[in-house]
């Protein structure tokens, strides 16, 4: 860990502008990521902006229909959250697939979709990684790589992202509020907001230097049957080596998101479209183009088969 | 004390407090956070300073330079020490890898320097700054590579290979042959509590409060590697979170706390940091295992052959995988061999059972493999090929019989006798218990929803190792009786049973008894390793009560053989007289040490189990769930069934941890252990262990020790492993034999999905 300097923001205006004025500040709000980096010199802000006394714990409908979730609202009290788990079963699930009990209840929204990879690479300072050290190299290509990503990686990086929340988001179709540090809003759709690693896997979101995430906005809900399917070694607190969202109507339409497949919660509508014609003619579209390796190539036939089973869950 | 003669009824046998199922004496220290592990000795070691270990970027090669001044610079930096300038040290008998290197480095994350600060979060900072270059060596990381490079090798019991009658005859000849590899991979201790240290030193005296399993191994080494004389190191580790094998041996974090301090000249503290405990210290080496069984038509084994490949750094050990089929399994024809490889990976050494069980989790699936080849029920088969003799000695085992040999008048000449041997008891109490019958014989058969079922079971085996062990005791004029030994207690319950010894002994209640452990100073005990600690530290204490009880009989003028020691009284006849005023102000002090001699070359000592699991298999997925577990162990008498209960669950979740998820990844490229945290190297949580039952045979080993008590602790890894992998295959009909058992080897065999 580096010397730092600490500040409790008060306001979400005081917030934004202290990282405008502040290049090498980092927010942080539950903690459990960053400071596990910055003690591990992963990362190393020299400011730090606490953003928990911002008044961002709400879960409040909005006046067309939707749910807006407050950046800090913790884990453990959104999974619990009456409105999440009959309007949005999927999402409960997903957090409650995360982590652990301790871990969510510190872990914040806005934290859980900026959470960094767990490639072990990325960890270890000694290896070279162009997301830790950009130009770098990348030291998991060709090395242990069980649980990188098999689609939308690129020759500089092939890591995954590890958030379930986050697909589960995604599947939604929710959407981001942000302030950035001039004060001016904006919405960006969870679909744009992480992206894949192509020459800067350091740069994992869209967001701009100091923009402050206050809300996650869950647009009105989709109806249907929610199943969340995380696929790991141990039956609980390990990642996903796959996991498999799913929205499905009675008429057999639905939605699909994966998690542990790539850089970014990963959707593709086009497939969905394919539903009616069964598991395989999804399968085509939903991962097109994706490259394994020989380490994480069992996880193109376990995504179609956890997606086949979770789909005759649904059905019931 | 000498135990040659096995033991007659002596005060332990009165059972009043051994063998009940006392909790934890030492729980409220722990639960209440007042037990003082090693890194938080501000008490003894007030004003400490941090020590922060830098392990090598390479793994092998050359530091051509290291520069520290900008680390010198930094804030609250006191000094940092290096091989440069840690003066001349010497080279323990018990490690082999340098535990600070330079300019030679041997393996990653080797410890090149320590930086000491003021604070801890100072120190980490600053060593970043450490500036080295490095002159990378080609080194050889692939087991699989160099496997047939092998030599032959010792085990720590003796030597790597054996040979008994004619086994490539005979398993040419055979009516049925089985052939097959299986691949453990390496693995690691992970306990709780990494590697710590604190250490002071007075004038040049040195003390260390630290974590590890065996104090006078650690002394010694300590003072073999400062090159200082041993009575001038005091050792202190009373309480330890967890060892499995990885604190047996000094390690960096003591040596450079040391160096540190003798640099700073005050107490300094050192902990490992999570990635150093896993490339900088120990782990369990990998193996490749080939086992070949050839029996006759009705499934007696006439030949078995076990071999065994694995690698470490020069000067290092083979991983013994071999050991249990020399004792297991009856057959005329037998061939054990160990090979070792030279690989620049992190040292490999013992960690909880070390050769049973990744021994076991091959041979107890080749058990299985060739029962299914001869259709024979797996227990049926191995109870064919039960033997109360070992085996490798070189005359026909007899047929099986379940009456103990130690009951029977003589053993017959020229063949070495089990002491005990319930093997056959353990799989039918187990069976009986698990509704082993409604096992389907043919694989996946059973599915509830989403999940085929399987069960399977394996046998248990562990030798039982003696060694000397000392202990002194002293009553004092309020009745208490001080019981102080270096014996540790690394959650294993060593506090408890030795209060209940000296308990039992002396006529008091537990209460009455106060326990030290853990400290230099105290007499020589056998310490925590091997399944020995439980049975030869208390029957140390034991011998020290004995001399106690005589002492005492004497001031009270009796013969001791007539005393009775019941209630906190002495009693004779019609007299009696308090221990508190027997022992009068002076108190009354005796020491004295357990010496096990020839009884353990007329008999075999070892224990035995059985261990029966049901899995579910997600049809889709194949991720494996275990549904419950039970063990059924023979392993003498049971001290404690709740710190023994503790230890046999404790074992069977290390046991399932290895089947289903332990693996440390070997980097091929850049020879280290890639998943070197918690978070990537998985070990079992709540969730993965539903159900657990422990059976113990009501059995006393009058061979083994005075407490006719047994090793347990290791016993309940030993072959937990194969049941695991015999249920996946009864669930799945999929049989893979390269550890760890990860849905991605059973995907691809599972049946396609509608
Ligand atoms: C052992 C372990 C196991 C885990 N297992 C899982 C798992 O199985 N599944 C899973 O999904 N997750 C898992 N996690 C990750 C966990 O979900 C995240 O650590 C957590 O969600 C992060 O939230 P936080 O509030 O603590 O974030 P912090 O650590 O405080 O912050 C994370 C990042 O978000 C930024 N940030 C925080 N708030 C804002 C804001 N309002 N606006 C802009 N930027 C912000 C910070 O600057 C930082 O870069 C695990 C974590 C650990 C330690
Ligand atoms: S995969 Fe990405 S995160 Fe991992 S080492 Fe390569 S660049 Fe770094």
């Amino acid at each position: 860990m580096k010397p730092f300097s600490y500040e409790r923001a008060e306001t979400v205006e005081q917030a934004a502008a202290s990282a405008e004025r502040n290049p090498n500040a980092r927010f942080v709000a539950g903690g459990t990521n960053l400071l596990d980096l910055m003690k591990l010199q992963i990362e190393t802000p020299s400011h730090l902006i606490d953003v928990n006394k911002l008044a961002l714990y709400k879960i409040e409908p909005t006046p067309d229909g939707a749910l807006r979730i407050g950046a800090l609202v913790r884990n453990t009290d959104l999974a619990a959250n009456e409105r999440i788990r009959r309007d949005y079963a999927v999402l409960s699930r997903a957090l409650l697939a995360g982590a652990n009990g301790q871990l969510r209840n510190q872990a914040t929204t806005a934290g859980n979709l900026l959470q960094r990879t767990r490639c072990p690479y990325f960890y270890d300072t000694n290896m070279p990684c162009n997301k830790r050290k950009p130009g770098g190299g990348c030291s998991a290509i060709g090395g242990f790589t069980r649980h990188h990503a098999i689609i939308g990686a690129s020759d500089a990086c092939i890591a995954t992202h590890p958030s379930d929340m986050a697909v589960a988001l995604r599947l939604l179709d929710a959407t981001v509020e942000t302030v950035r540090g001039d004060g001016t809003k904006r919405t960006i759709p969870v679909a744009d907001f992480h992206r894949l690693p192509g020459d800067t896997p350091h740069i994992e979101t869209v967001l701009e230097k100091g923009e402050l995430i206050t809300a996650v906005v869950l647009p009105r809900p989709l109806g249907g049957v929610h199943v969340y399917r995380k696929v790991r070694d141990r039956a609980s607190f390990a990642f996903a080596l796959i996991s498999v969202a799913v929205v499905v109507q009675r008429d057999g339409a639905g939605r699909i998101a994966l998690g542990g497949v790539a850089h970014k919660p990963w959707r593709v509508e086009a497939a969905e479209a394919e539903l009616p014609r069964g598991v395989k003619s999804v399968m085509e579209p939903l991962l097109a183009g994706a490259r394994t390796t020989q380490d994480n190539a069992f996880k193109r036939p376990l995504v179609q088969r956890t997606l086949a089973s979770v789909l005759a869950e649904a059905k019931g | 004390m000498r135990f040659d003669e096995p033991a007659e009824t002596n005060p332990i046998d009165q059972l009043k407090v051994i063998g009940q199922p006392l909790s934890r004496i030492d729980g409220p220290l722990k639960t209440t956070g007042r037990a003082p592990y090693a890194y938080e000795r501000h008490d003894v070691a007030p004003n400490a300073a941090y020590g922060y270990v830098v392990g090598s970027a390479i793994a092998k090669g050359r530091i051509r330079s290291l520069n520290v001044e900008e680390v010198q610079k930094a804030s609250g930096v006191l000094t940092v020490v290096t091989a440069e300038n840690a003066g001349a040290l010497g080279q323990g008998n018990f490690n082999f890898a340098k535990l600070l290197c330079g300019p030679e480095i041997q393996h990653y994350h080797q410890a090149l320097a320590v930086v000491v600060a003021e604070t801890f979060e100072q120190a980490r900072s600053a060593a970043s700054l450490l500036r080295i270059d490095y002159g990378p060596e080609r080194g050889s990381y692939d087991l699989e590579e160099v496997k047939d490079t092998g030599r032959p090798a010792q085990i720590t019991s003796g030597p790597g290979d054996s040979s008994v009658g004619d086994f490539a005859g005979a398993f040419a000849a055979a009516a049925m042959k089985f052939d097959e590899t299986y691949r453990t991979p390496d693995e690691a201790h992970a306990m709780m509590e990494p590697h710590a240290t604190t250490a002071a030193w007075d004038g040049d005296r040195l003390t260390v409060w630290t974590s590890n399993q065996m104090v006078d191994w650690g002394r010694s080494e300590l003072a073999r590697t400062l090159g200082m004389p041993k009575e001038n190191v005091r050792l202190v580790s009373p309480f330890i979170g967890g060892g499995f094998g990885a604190k047996l041996f000094l390690r960096s974090d003591a040596l450079l706390a040391a160096l540190g301090a003798r640099a700073v000249q005050r107490p300094v503290k050192v902990a490992l940091q999570r990635a150093l405990v896993i490339n900088n210290t120990v782990h369990r080496p990998a193996t490749i295992q080939r086992i070949r069984i050839g029996t006759t038509a009705s499934g007696e084994i006439t030949a078995i052959a076990h071999e065994s490949w694995s690698g470490n750094l020069p000067g290092g050990k083979p991983e013994a995988a071999v050991q249990q089929t020399r004792y297991l399994y009856a057959g005329e024809h037998r061939l054990t061999a160990t090979r070792l490889a030279l690989l620049d990976l992190p040292e490999g050494n013992a960690m909880r059972a070390p050769g049973e069980a990744p021994g076991m989790m091959a041979l107890e699936v080749a058990i299985d493999e060739m029962a299914e080849k001869l259709k024979l029920d797996p227990i049926e088969f191995r109870l064919k090929n039960d033997t109360h003799y070992v085996p490798d000695n070189p005359v026909r085992p007899v047929s099986p019989d379940p009456q103990s040999i130690a009951d029977r008048e003589k053993p017959e000449p020229n063949k070495r006798p089990f002491s005990q041997r319930r093997l056959a008891e353990c799989f039918r109490v187990g069976a009986e218990q698990f509704d082993w019958q409604k096992r389907s014989a043919t694989p996946r058969q059973v599915r509830e929803g989403r999940w085929f079922i399987g069960i399977g079971t394996a046998a248990a085996f562990r030798n039982n190792q003696l060694t000397k062990s000392a202990a002194r005791v002293r009553l004092d004029g309020q009745g208490v009786i001080t019981v102080e030994t270096d014996m540790t207690d690394i959650g294993t319950g060593s506090y408890t049973i030795i209060a209940q010894t000296a308990a039992e002994m002396m006529g008091v209640p537990v209460e009455k008894v106060v326990v030290r452990l853990g400290d230099s100073m105290f007499p020589v005990s056998a310490g925590s390793g091997g399944q020995w600690g439980g049975n030869c530290s208390t029957a140390g204490v034991y011998a020290a009560c004995v001399k106690l009880r005589e002492l005492l009989a004497q001031k009270f003028g009796a013969n001791s053989a007539d005393v009775q020691f019941t209630d906190g009284l002495v009693k004779a006849g019609n007299r009696s007289a308090s221990l508190a005023q027997l022992a009068g102000d002076a108190g009354v002090v005796a020491e004295d040490a357990i010496e096990f001699a020839n009884l353990r070359d007329s008999y075999q000592q070892s224990t035995f189990g059985a261990h029966f699991v049901e899995v579910g298999v997600d049809v889709a997925t194949g991720e494996t769930r275990i549904r419950r577990m039970l063990a059924v162990c023979a392993s003498g008498r049971i001290l404690n069934p709740k710190t023994a209960r503790s230890q046999v669950i404790g074992a069977m979740t290390m046991g399932a941890g290895a089947a289903l998820m332990e693996d440390l990844v070997v980097d091929k490229r850049f020879g280290f252990f890639v998943n070197h945290d918690l978070a990537s190297y998985e070990v079992p949580v709540h969730a993965d262990i539903p159900h657990q039952d422990v059976v113990f045979l009501d059995e006393t080993d009058p061979v083994s020790s005075p407490m006719k008590a047994k090793g347990l602790a290791e016993l309940g890894i030993c072959g937990v492993g194969a049941a695991v992998a015999n249920a996946i295959y009864n669930a799945t009909g999929v049989r893979i034999r390269d550890y760890p058992i990860t849905l991605d080897k059973l995907l691809e065999n599972l049946p396609e999905l509608s």
